[in-house]
């Protein structure tokens, strides 16, 4: 094996890892190290000084690998990668090893220990950056045009910002109208702008702008090609249904959400008077001087909260915008009729943020709010006299029973994720176990998905009011033009590669890679496998199905995973 | 000179040496918010993190065990993973391929263990390698 030359930086992070971990130590344990030359404890690796620092080091002792021993690589990781680029070195020579996270900051009890544990890890991050090879990000030159999946609020208000920001859009809607759920509603909280006004007032944006392709009636059917450049095929059912084919550089999916429909017998629904929220702000958006069902006048509604939310069996999740939506929708009522009596039974009440404003104002309006046990949820029955009744339990009184007299029951019911299996087969996208779509990460990457250049926005990706919804949209339009304004994007390089004389194709890759970046080509006359990186998403779900170890994940490659095992196994003596 | 060791000391080198398989976009999130909370495990545990549990190669396992690491934790994405739909199927595979490779060298299949970590699983991440730990040291006694 080659000599290397690499530069070893340990962050004190101000305190934060030298209070614990003995960082001298550390630099003394691992100075003499094979290949280490430069091995320097330094007081915030990531300040603009000791980046300049390390250029300098890289520089002047023509370093060609880098650890740098500091916080968790998903902060920095693309901050070093740059100072190494900056000094003309190959930034895939870089390795971030994590003493601060996983070491100073787990081990406050134990500094001894958390001192040795530094000296494993950074010695098995040389080990690794001593195995480490120059690579190259994969250029794919893209096409400046997004497809938006669903015409919603969410996917109506992207396709606008898409447009302005100079790319072309297809939007495109299964329905035969845009609008969505918003469509359908009337005075939307916090600024009592009735929905459909809203959704008139898009799409007449969108029809204003001529990049914009709008399809009604139209599902996505196939995609084949790779990150930049997809070809879709979309399936549009005007009378005779029609296959056309989009060229697009990305694709946002905001296809929304559905909503929870209960059982007949789930809280008395099926019994006349018992509704979903949805179908109570229907009825409210119709009433005018006093709110009628069934041409009789209602006196007493009764909420119950988180109905097909938060059930042990089913929907485990909180669906987050039904508290503020009832609670609005009980303001609505007070209006219609402020003699109206409305009892709200919940198991907690979230109306987060400036929301809380619309719950006290409920209150100060004559709403009364009422805890139920968890255990004991309430029961509906309308008895033999013909009154629909409430039984619960008040929690805050004690547990007492109380039985409440209502003309209508409203079961808050959320959001539950859009079955669309055509959809979900076609673009692959994970799905969580919640059932909405998976992003990669729901603090740092938002939007984006496995699936490069296919972003996902809205309530597709789990429940969320209108304009959380608008906001990750938009999101979405940000994410699109990094991708696509430049012309080029730059995809990560550490993708499955094979050993082509080691392969003996047998075809195991192919099968289990679900992206479909296994193709069978041939090598010195024998059929061999290839990968390709420009649909590898980096998994290396293949690497452990080949039976002759032909295949490595770049970054992550059998000898740079055994020789970080044989470097952390190893027990310094501190 | 006899040294009289701390609390922290004794503890420490009791502690069983465990590497966690972990996965960077769902359970190394979780391991760095254990620390980030200050949650206290022991120091004989290791990270090596990668895209995901189903590119984690059997004989890595074995490797691990066969040049001094006491047990195994595979930090698996569970239904949470980005990549693979079936990656709890998958991983779940490995470990048993795993076992079986361990079998062959006399080594005890509880020496590798797994269990679904999230990004914000601070404290079952920590319960589990304290388990862990735990449960090796017995199995040494």
């Amino acid at each position: 094996m080659s000599e290397r030359r690499i530069g070893v930086f340990i962050c004190h992070c101000g305190g934060n890892i030298s209070d614990y971990v003995d960082v001298a130590q550390v630099r003394d344990a691992i100075k003499d190290e094979p290949d280490v030359v430069v091995a320097q404890t330094t007081i915030f690796a990531c300040a603009d000084a000791t980046q300049q620092d390390m250029v300098q080091a890289i520089q002047d002792e023509q370093l060609d690998g880098l650890v740098v021993a500091s916080c968790s690589p998903k902060l920095h990781t693309f901050t070093f990668r740059g100072v190494a680029k900056r000094a003309g070195m190959n930034p895939y020579l870089y390795t971030q090893v994590n003493i601060r996270e996983q070491d100073s900051w787990a081990h406050t009890d134990d500094p001894v220990g958390a001192t040795e544990k530094a000296i494993r890890l950074v010695k098995a991050g040389i080990a690794k950056t001593r195995l480490s090879s120059p690579l190259e990000p994969i250029e794919v030159e893209t096409t400046p045009k997004t497809m938006v999946i669903g015409g919603g609020i969410t996917g109506l208000r992207a396709a606008i910002g898409l447009a302005d920001i100079g790319l072309g859009v297809y939007l495109i809607e299964r329905e035969p109208e845009l609008g969505g759920w918003v469509a359908q509603f009337g005075a939307m909280y916090p600024h009592e702008r009735k929905g459909r006004e809203l959704i008139q007032e898009l799409v007449a944006e969108v029809r204003r702008r001529p990049s914009i392709v709008v399809f009604t009636k139209a599902e996505l059917m196939a995609k084949s090609g790779s990150f930049g450049n997809y070809l879709t095929e979309v399936r549009v059912n005007s009378g005779v249904p029609d296959l056309i084919h989009l060229e697009v550089g990305s694709i946002v999916v905001a296809t929304g959400f559905d909503a929870y429909q209960p059982e007949v017998g789930e809280y008395g629904y099926g019994i006349d008077g018992v509704l979903t929220l949805p179908e109570f702000k229907a009825l409210i958006d119709s009433s005018e001087g006093s709110l009628t069902y069934h041409g009789r006048k209602v006196g007493t509604v009764a909420y119950i909260y988180c109905v097909g939310s938060r059930q042990p069996e089913g929907n485990a999740y909180c669906s987050r915008y039904c508290c503020a939506a009832t609670v609005h929708a009980s303001l609505k009522v007070a209006e219609i009729d402020p003699k109206l009596h409305q009892y709200h039974l919940y198991r907690d009440i979230r109306t987060y943020g400036k929301y809380e404003l619309m719950y006290t104002e409920s209150r100060e309006r004559g709403s009364v709010y009422m805890k139920f046990p968890e255990d004991t949820p309430p029961a509906v029955a309308r008895g033999a006299s013909g009154q629909l009744t409430v039984t619960t339990h008040d929690t805050l009184t004690g547990g007492e029973e109380l039985t409440i007299p209502a003309d209508l029951v409203v079961l808050v019911t959320g959001m539950v994720p859009r079955r669309n299996d055509t959809l979900m087969s076609v673009l692959k996208l994970p799905i969580g176990s919640d059932g909405f779509f998976n992003e990669i990460h729901p603090k740092l990457r938002p939007v984006e998905t496995v699936v490069d250049g296919v972003l996902i926005a809205g309530t597709c990706q789990g429940p969320k009011n209108s304009s959380e919804s608008v906001a990750s949209g938009l999101a979405a339009v940000t994410q699109s033009g990094a991708i696509l304004k430049k012309g080029v994007a730059e995809l990560d390089p550490l993708v499955a590669t094979v050993n082509t004389t080691a392969c003996t194709w047998c075809g195991k890759c192919e099968e289990t890679c679900p992206y479909a970046a296994v193709e069978k080509t041939s090598a010195d006359g024998r059929e061999v496998a290839a990968i390709n990186a420009t649909v590898c998403k980096g998994c290396g779900g293949c690497t452990p199905v080949c039976p002759e170890g032909a295949i490595d994940l770049r970054g992550y490659t059998d000898a740079q995973i055994q020789a970080m095992i044989e470097n952390l196994a190893e027990v310094p003596v501190v | 000179m006899t040294k009289t060791l701390t609390t922290a000391e004794a503890s420490r080198r009791a502690s069983p040496r465990v590497l966690v398989f972990s996965t960077n976009t769902i359970s190394d999130p979780g391991i760095d918010l254990a620390g980030s909370r200050h949650l206290h495990y022991s120091p004989g545990v290791v990270v090596i993190s990668l895209p995901c549990a189903s590119g984690i190669k059997p004989s890595w396992i074995l490797h691990a065990l066969q040049h001094g690491f006491d047990g195994v934790f595979v930090a698996a994405d569970g239904d949470e993973c980005a990549y693979l739909s079936d990656c709890s199927v998958r991983s779940a595979g490995i470990v048993q391929q795993a076992q079986a490779l361990m079998a062959e060298h006399g080594i005890a299949a509880n020496r590798v263990k797994m269990a679904a970590i999230c990004s914000v699983c601070a404290e079952p991440f920590t319960r589990q390698v304290i388990e862990f730990s735990e449960a090796l040291a017995e199995a040494v006694v």
